[in-house]
């Protein structure tokens, strides 16, 4: 196609070192509503209180050294949010809807694990299996509950909303019934570890799984075209299947994914307090990994996604829910509280209003950039 | 003649990130008249048009309407103004009756007076000669027919500017005519309209003026009868045609020279899609192509051979060798590609970008462990973007935001980096510009001549007598001829999709 | 397409409403086949001999273990040996327990037994059981509905039980209270009852306040994650009232995190409700304080006055308040947690 010597206009890409259109394409950018959301709560928390940053090294009731304060209780706290939010990411992408099961599924896994350790007693005295044996159960038991849910939504074609309410409903009472109804407490100090801290480290664990789960979610997207199918079957899942790719497979596959993501949320809730609560147990964190992917400006009808920001997303809301708990906010106006930011954070990270903070910001430095060429 | 100035447009601009889509554009429309928008893809039509109906907002210029400057900030507000638009795709509601479609959401009133409303319809429908009933489910009617009533609910919303986007694409040239009576009609009661499309002969059919634009300008407005077609062209590629006389001889590449099996061979191909069995072959180094009306099954053939529909029968050869053909990627891995025929609902994966829209296939078939490394992906995608020529802004912009004929290359450069030994083109040029067309029409033959075989559809006889050196003729899901060498020329095509009837010369 | 697509949507909301409804209030299946064999006799009230079929409307048993012990105890009582027909219906929604109700009516239960998930808009089906000669027992919590509507209302005086920690906890004699409370879900009687008494004691007396008053809905991670956030404050405070054995158990965590001492004779009382067994061991172990009892076996009670109602006996005292006590953690023994434990 060279004889046709048409004037091409290609690679204007933004320059970046323009500091206007670096601020624009960050204003553009999906991740920048988490970044500002995180911004905001930051500078909030800096007026109104410094201390809000501090960090100690102290020392636990056993006599080993822990880091403590705010900074590290949000990202301990945030830790199951953001692995959920990881496999929630992927199901919204692929499949244009959301699991709201996650939460009775963290109960079921969690149950599982108690079952595992503790057979048929409530209280035993010594493990009735090591731990790596409950977690691979927990995962596999959360992965088929996953492959359930996926296996209605990819190849019965039920909406992901309706499919996934089955276990939501019934979640929280298999998880009852896997115990028959009794509370197992694992009295096992090791098994703490996972949800607490390992002796003489000062730094809470779940932070170090969660950290890892981004690292190899990072090297799976990097490495793997996992990203690329996930999100061309969610833009176009038509188009796909003539480019080769099995739409109900890879549809399928990001909700054993996330089933994954749940064992594993799962089993540092159960080992914070060696035993759950299933009827309390990450109650409504369903709708916390929704809006974490919501957050991250992914849009909820699925297709393109940016992982990085569904994580940040996750952490905004734990730092929400710790400043709301450090300002004492009265029990009964919480959810308000939480609702008015929410709905503030959703609406700001709306394409539509995005691209009117832009138009907005270009007229404010058109002028500018006008005397700027002038000078030249 | 009177020239009553309905509408005019002057200096529109609008610009998108990385592209300058309109500058300095203006448009003159006179009462009564029909006006051809004429311009490449990407030279500014689609983005004039939406900038008129208020789908886009225009960065700078004036709109006047009967002399009178008007903001059009909405789609509401150009109805209101007696802008009104027919789309390619229709946008009506399938399962609604005709009468509820031409009404719905205008009438003012909560309860319908249904008799009334199918009366007023028959009235408005008969005095069109549109032949479709008032009480009959939209969906039942032809593509044609649907395309009538949406002109027809226009024209009773007393619309002053009837804007007509790319109308004809999917329509058969009876439906065509039909179509063209209409239009002449209401030209006759003093409409407007604005006619968009890449059908040459159309143009020169039915409109009085001629409004070209290249590349986001304003090019000029002429008298149809006062420019030859050849100078449109060129008007239009901004260039003299060397290269269109070019190929009007084209080369075509003969089967006869490659003796052997054949690449591809298949014989009582049967898919769900409804086709009748049917045997089929291509050589190495061949062009042959489905022809036949719309719906004639072209299209489903080739998907069967795709494996895009489920196939239920049959048994297919590559070289000499039997192979199974279930889905897709079976047909990719043994060196099959296929560019479908619609290309928004197939073809692009319209948020992902042109870099990675282009490498999908060849990633797909490497398989989702292999990832193409960024540095390789970056590598194919100028080199495609280059090669053919495709205008986007960066090789990471959405495909969505290009116009139809880049996004269309796109999809080229995604089957051409998979290096097939067999590629099926459903209707690449549709929608595209004249200059495009030849452009791919050259690659087709080029790619022959390296040696790899093409399936080429289209819907103009014209391309297919160009490229192609035998053609497959259908009609009604079935295949009822196969023409090569002297055979090939439009009377004796038409005859057989005809069924053996003998075309007037002037055809 | 659009309007495809609002169908769909309205049509799969009214699946999801269905199956709420359907899943939340689950009538127990095996006693639900019994009650519609039942049905297929004469609707005639019950005479003696024949088994006395009773509707149970409950919380959900996975609720807490006071529920589970509560569901148990119920079950444990109506029993065919005892002479009852019973079938249950468990739900937290106060709607679908109302439907459940309901239906119970319909099937011409004798007795009907709630534990209302909520206080409000039960009167309709309440006179509708009257109508019907249905009697009517409320258990564990009460309603807000005309006591001509009822027979009998045992439940646990949740004021009574925060008046007993209250009073425990000023048998203390602190110089100065510095109370971190933690509340469970905001509405529901025992919060309100817990809650009470705790904040006219605190309005009262200048040397007792609240360092924080939040709710935690009955979660440990959040009553940890509310402690965490006094402790990390720099607040100090010596009394954690957490209005369940749960949500003190988080606040346990959180302050072994910082090291702080907590217990009989430590700097920090801890106060938890329900009588956990697990939450007793803790008391006589010296890590708590303190452990309100809320009794979960109202069974034999209800028992007692369906068989006086049967010989036709009315209960003498509409409101029939159980017996609960607290337990310190001084005095406490092995006996108790055998006995009152759950």
């Amino acid at each position: 196609m060279k004889t046709l010597e048409k004037p091409v206009q290609q690679h204007q890409k933004p320059t970046g070192k323009d500091g206007g259109s670096f601020i624009k394409s960050l204003v553009r950018n999906q991740i920048f509503i988490p970044i500002a959301a995180l911004l905001i709560l930051v500078i909030f928390n800096l007026v109104a209180d410094p201390s809000f940053f501090a960090i100690t090294l102290s020392q636990n009731s056993a006599g080993y050294p822990i880091l403590s304060g705010n900074l590290i209780n949000i990202l301990d706290n945030a830790s199951e949010l953001v692995i959920l939010a990881i496999g929630m990411t992927l199901v919204t992408s692929a499949s244009g809807g959301q699991d709201i099961s996650v939460g009775a599924a963290i109960a079921l896994s969690g149950s599982v694990v108690l079952r595992v350790l503790c057979g048929t007693e409530s209280r035993p005295e010594t493990l009735q299996a090591p731990i790596i044996v409950a977690f691979l159960v927990c995962c596999l038991v959360a992965m088929i509950f996953g492959a359930f849910n996926g296996a209605l939504v990819a190849y019965f074609k039920i909406q992901p909303m309706v499919a996934t309410l089955i276990l939501f409903t019934a979640g929280r009472s298999i998880a009852a019934w896997i115990n028959n109804n009794e509370l197992p407490i694992i009295s096992e100090a090791s098994f703490g570890y996972f949800g607490n801290f390992i002796p003489g480290i000062p730094v809470p664990t779940p932070i170090f799984i969660a950290v890892l789960c981004m690292i190899i979610i990072a090297l799976v997207l990097r490495f793997t075209k996992l990203g690329l199918f996930t999100q061309s079957v969610g833009i176009n899942s038509e188009s796909s299947r003539l480019n080769g790719i099995n739409p109900e497979f890879i549809k399928f596959i990001t909700y054993v994914i996330l089933g994954l993501c749940v064992a594993i949320a799962g089993f540092i809730k159960v080992s914070r307090f060696s035993t759950i609560n299933y009827s309390v147990v990450a109650k409504d964190i369903e709708m916390d990994a929704i809006l974490a992917v919501a957050l991250g400006g992914n849009a909820l009808s699925g297709g393109k996604f940016n992982m990085a920001a569904s994580v940040l997303g996750a952490y905004v809301i734990q730092f929400l829910t710790t400043t709301l708990f450090k300002f004492n906010v009265i029990s009964s106006a919480l959810p308000a509280y939480k609702a008015v930011v929410v709905i503030i954070l959703v609406v700001l990270s709306a394409p539509i209003v995005r691209d009117k903070i832009a138009a907005v910001r270009k007229k404010l430095s058109a002028p500018r950039t006008a005397v700027k060429e002038a000078n030249r | 003649m009177q020239e009553e100035v309905v509408l005019r447009l002057e200096g529109i601009c609008k610009e998108f990130p990385g592209v300058k889509a309109l500058q300095d554009v203006e448009f003159t429309l006179r009462k009564g008249e029909i006006h051809a928008l004429m311009g490449e893809n990407g030279a500014g039509k689609s983005t004039l048009i939406k900038v008129l109906t208020g789908v886009y907002q225009k960065d700078g210029g004036n709109i006047f309407l009967s002399g009178k400057p008007v903001a059009i900030r909405s789609t509401q507000d150009a109805q209101n103004a007696g802008i009104s638009t027919v789309y390619q795709e229709i946008t009506l509601c399938p399962n609604l009756s005709v009468a509820e479609n031409m009404f719905i959401g205008r009438t003012k009133s909560i309860f319908t007076n249904w008799k009334k409303m199918n009366e007023e319809a028959k009235k408005l429908l008969g005095s069109l000669d549109i032949p479709a009933k008032p009480n009959q489910q939209l969906g039942s009617c032809s593509i044609a027919v649907q395309q009538m009533v949406a002109i027809a609910r226009a024209v009773d919303m007393d619309c002053k500017v009837l804007i007509l986007d790319e109308p004809t694409s999917s329509l058969d040239e009876q439906e065509v005519e039909k179509l063209f009576k209409l239009m002449l009609d209401l030209k006759k009661r003093g409409v407007g309209i604005i006619f968009v499309t890449h059908f040459l002969d159309q143009v020169y059919a039915v409109c009085d003026k001629i409004t070209v634009l290249r590349d986001g300008r304003f090019e000029g407005e002429y008298d149809a009868a006062e420019l030859p077609k050849v100078e449109l062209v060129s008007k239009m590629l901004g260039k003299d045609l060397n290269a269109l006389s070019d190929m009007e001889k084209p080369a075509a590449v003969s089967d006869e020279e490659n003796g052997g099996a054949p690449v591809f061979e298949a014989s009582g191909l049967e898919s769900t899609a409804g086709i009748a069995p049917f045997d089929f072959n291509i050589r190495k180094g061949e062009v042959n192509g489905f022809t036949g009306l719309l719906g004639s099954g072209r299209s489903e053939s080739v998907r069967a051979i795709y494996g895009a529909d489920k196939v239920l029968g049959g048994t297919v050869k590559m070289d000499g060798r039997e192979v199974k053909i279930k889905k897709p990627l079976d047909a990719m891995k043994l060196g099959i590609s296929y560019l479908p025929e619609d290309r928004k609902r197939d073809g692009i994966v319209g948020d992902l970008s042109v870099k990675e829209n282009i490498i999908l296939a060849l990633q797909v078939m490497k398989g989702m462990f292999h990832p193409i490394s960024r540095a390789d992906a970056a590598k194919f995608a100028d080199e495609y973007i280059k090669l053919l020529e495709i205008k986007t802004a960066s090789p990471d912009t959405p495909i969505k935001s290009l116009s139809g004929g880049n996004q269309q290359k796109v999809i080229l450069a995604r089957w051409l980096l998979a290096n097939p030994v067999y590629l099926i083109l459903d209707e690449p040029t549709r929608g595209i510009d004249v200059g495009t067309k030849l452009e791919i029409q050259k690659l087709v033959l080029k790619l022959a001549s390296e040696g790899r075989s093409v399936t080429f559809i289209s819907s103009e006889i014209d391309e297919m007598l160009n490229v192609c050196s035998r053609l497959i003729v259908m009609r009604d899901r079935k295949a009822v001829g196969e023409l090569s060498g002297s055979d090939l020329n439009q009377n004796k095509i038409m005859e057989t999709i005809a069924g053996g009837e003998k075309v007037h010369e002037n055809a | 397409m659009k309007i495809k697509k609002i169908l769909g949507t309205v049509l799969s909301l009214a699946i999801a409403a269905s199956m709420f409804s359907a899943c939340g209030a689950k009538p127990d299946s095996d006693s639900g086949e019994t009650t519609a064999a039942a049905d297929g006799g004469a609707p005639a009230a019950s005479t003696s001999g024949e088994l006395i079929k009773v509707g149970i409307i409950n919380n959900d048993p996975n609720e807490s273990g006071y529920r589970t012990a509560n569901d148990k105890d119920m079950k444990d009582t109506f029993t065919e040996a005892n002479g009852y027909k019973a079938s249950f219906a468990y739900s937290l929604k106060n709607d679908e327990q109302i439907a459940a109700a309901q239906k119970f009516v319909q099937d011409e239960v004798d007795y009907l037994l709630i534990s209302a998930a909520g206080t409000s808009g039960w009167d309709s089906v309440l006179k509708d059981a009257q109508a019907a000669g249905i009697k009517v027992i409320l258990f564990d919590r009460t309603i807000d509905a005309d006591d001509s509507l009822y027979e009998a209302s045992i439940v646990s005086d949740m004021a009574q039980e925060g008046q007993t920690a209250v009073d425990w906890l000023i048998s203390q004699n602190l110089s100065e209270y510095k109370i971190v409370h933690i509340q469970g879900v905001m509405g529901g009687a025992p919060q309100i009852g817990r809650t009470g008494a705790l904040e006219a004691q605190v309005a009262a007396n200048d040397n007792w306040s609240f360092v924080t008053q939040q709710t935690a809905e009955w979660n440990a991670e959040t009553a940890q994650q509310i402690v965490q956030s006094v402790i990390d404050s720099g607040e100090s405070f010596n009394v954690v009232y957490a209005e369940n054995d749960d949500m003190a158990k988080g606040a346990v965590a959180a302050l072994d995190k910082a090291n702080i001492s907590h217990g009989v004779g430590k700097d920090v009382i801890i106060m938890g409700f329900d009588c956990n067994k697990w939450a007793l061991e803790e008391l006589l172990a010296g890590n708590w304080n303190y452990d309100g009892q809320c009794n979960p076996f109202q069974a034999s009670y209800i028992h007692d006055i369906i068989q006086n109602l049967e010989k036709g006996t009315a209960p003498s005292e509409k409101v029939i308040i159980m017996e609960e006590q607290g337990f310190d953690a001084t005095k406490i023994t092995k006996e108790d947690i055998e006995k009152y434990g759950i």
